[in-house]
């Protein structure tokens, strides 16, 4: 089944340097391991393409339910040199949370999943 | 039951709610108001103002703010933690001085200034010894900027305000102290931690970075179930109940509005974050991936489990500088085919600039409304009903800049149809201050701690 991923986690951005951190978070416990398996680095890498011009990091807080990526490159110089309208990263949280997540039936039924996406 | 020692946070940057710190100190019991000012732009702001004006640099806000919680410090024993002194700290004391004198309570209003993060006089010496002063990002050496330096400040940690705590003072006033200090240094003072007790330290640090940014742990800019979060008209700045052995409660004051659980918290514990297994502070690395956060009751979450290291003979240093000059300008393209009129008018201001032979470091357009901060994920803005185009230029030569903000306005009568919102006037030109970090040896820094007296 198709799971938006707005519909099972929330997110924070913020900025150091050229960087935009984005730390995406569960809304509940036990769909954390499926933001663990489906965000794979370089899942999230191709959905920005086009947008940072850097690699990708990813680290894990399985302890908060949350994942923080690194995307370098991303504010277009950063700081006070980015003409961007977001200079500072703020809304590259919800640009993740656009991601639409593949979940096996099952599994998506056993946890309770929303369904969407088209 | 173990003692336990309140850190409120009163403002979160400098343009935060003026209402907050009184609120602080009304709404219930704390022990210490934490007020951070500083963010990386801040420091050069405050620099050019000093040029300006000798007895200037410091956050002005922050003499209201005093002004808001003098009764509370002068005849409740509440004690005030703050960065705002900026690029000049001293100064930032006697403004407070005048004030309480003013409010008739300078005989009970102890002032302890810390200094000598300030390193901008000393750059040329740090680099004979050998500190090279690198772009930590881009690894450039100093050279590349060195003659448009602005201002140059370490970040400095806990020692200095636990010092100042020690000798009496009820006011603590800091230069570049790191934002997470101001809340650990409280900790580290009333209980007595050792400097080496990395565990405990962390967990100072943790509570710092999760009130540093006032009211968005506690709703404010909360993604989660946004909607529901009540009367943040009337939100409650967080507040940190810790206790000796480094556990601790965020809560805020009762009957306030927003909210805080395991969701809000979580939510400000990643902001900003770069590898969480290493959050480096001058006092001690924190290991984020240590935090335990659990709901403990209504706008009451508790934290604990938090592990530290020992921190690197390092210290981060700010260094602001010149870098030219820029400019945006905008202008409203309305249905039908608002994208379509909004990307010929960007093509056409671009002809123009070029006819003009004028030459930018950088040229940036966006369609507000369409793709400015999503970019292609957010589809192509057909059938938007306006759209904004917002063309930005940097350039190192201001007159170039200038001759840009000249050509926005007459787009709106030789230019592509249904266009609007020009009431602004021209674009400004301002200068652009930009950030350099580096290292610099621990050894190099020497803080110093005085009591204010006029």
């Amino acid at each position: 089944m198709k799971v938006r991923l707005v519909d099972i986690a929330h997110a924070r951005s913020g900025d150091k340097g050229d960087t935009a951190n984005v730390g995406v978070i569960a809304m509940r416990t036990a769909w954390y391991p499926i933001l663990e398996r489906e965000l794979t680095t370089e899942r999230v890498a191709t959905h920005f393409r086009g947008m940072i011009t850097g690699p990708v990091e990813r680290y894990a807080l399985p302890n908060l339910d949350a994942l923080n990526f690194l995307l370098h490159g991303a504010l277009g110089g950063g700081g006070t040199l980015s003409l961007k309208t977001d200079a500072q990263g703020k809304v590259f949280s919800t640009a993740l949370l656009r991601m639409v997540l593949d979940v096996p039936d099952e599994e998506g039924r056993t946890l309770g999943l929303p369904r969407g996406g088209q | 039951m173990s003692r336990t020692v309140r850190v409120g946070a009163g403002q979160g940057f400098w343009g935060d709610w003026l209402e907050a710190p009184r609120r602080q100190v009304e709404g219930g019991p704390i022990d210490y108001l934490m007020l951070d000012y500083l963010a990386e732009v801040t420091m050069s702001i405050l620099q050019k103002q000093k040029e300006r004006d000798p007895s200037m640099g410091y956050a002005r806000d922050f003499v209201g703010a005093m002004e808001s919680v003098f009764s509370a410090v002068a005849d409740r024993g509440v004690r005030v933690i703050a960065n705002a002194g900026g690029v000049n700290p001293p100064a930032s004391a006697a403004a407070v001085h005048t004030a309480a004198r003013k409010h008739g309570v300078a005989d009970r209003i102890r002032i302890g200034v810390v200094t000598g993060d300030d390193v901008l006089p000393r750059i040329d010496d740090l680099l004979a010894k050998g500190q090279a002063l690198a772009n930590m990002d881009t690894r450039e050496p100093l050279a590349t900027i060195r003659d448009r330096v602005l201002s140059a400040n370490a970040y400095i940690g806990a020692g200095p305000i636990v010092q100042a705590l020690r000798q009496g003072a009820n006011v603590v006033i800091t230069g570049r102290s790191t934002d997470t200090a101001l809340t650990m240094a409280p900790l580290l003072h009333e209980f007595d931690w050792k400097r080496d007790d990395w565990d405990r330290l962390a967990a100072g640090i943790v509570a710092g970075h999760i009130i540093e940014c006032g009211a968005q742990c506690s709703g404010g800019n909360c993604l989660f179930d946004w909607r529901n979060i009540p009367d943040l008209a009337d939100v409650g700045y967080p507040i940190v109940e810790a206790q000796a052995d480094g556990t601790f409660y965020i809560t805020k004051h009762p009957g306030t509005g927003g909210r805080i659980s395991r969701h809000t918290v979580i939510e400000q514990l990643v902001y900003e974050m770069g590898n969480p297994h290493e959050y480096i502070t001058p006092d001690v690395i924190a290991d984020f991936t240590s935090i335990q956060v659990e709901d403990a009751g209504p706008d009451r979450v508790k934290v604990s489990g938090i592990t530290g290291k020992p921190p690197t003979d390092k210290l981060k240093v700010s260094i602001a500088y010149r870098a030219g000059f820029k400019a945006v300008g905008t202008l409203v393209y309305v249905w039908p085919d608002a994208i379509e009129k909004a990307r010929l008018a960007d093509r056409v201001l671009r002809q123009r600039l070029d006819r003009l032979g004028l030459r930018f470091e950088e040229i940036h357009t966006e369609f507000l409304g369409a793709t400015a901060t999503h970019g292609a994920l957010a589809g192509d803005g057909r059938d938007a009903p306006e759209i904004q185009l917002r063309v930005g230029v940097r350039s190192a030569d201001r007159a170039t800049v200038e001759r840009f903000t000249r050509e926005i306005a007459p787009l709106v009568l030789n230019g592509p149809p249904s266009v609007t919102g020009f009431a602004g006037g021209r674009p400004k030109t301002e200068e652009v201050v930009a950030y350099w970090p580096a290292l610099v040896d621990k050894r190099e820094i020497t803080t110093r701690v005085e009591m204010y007296s006029p």
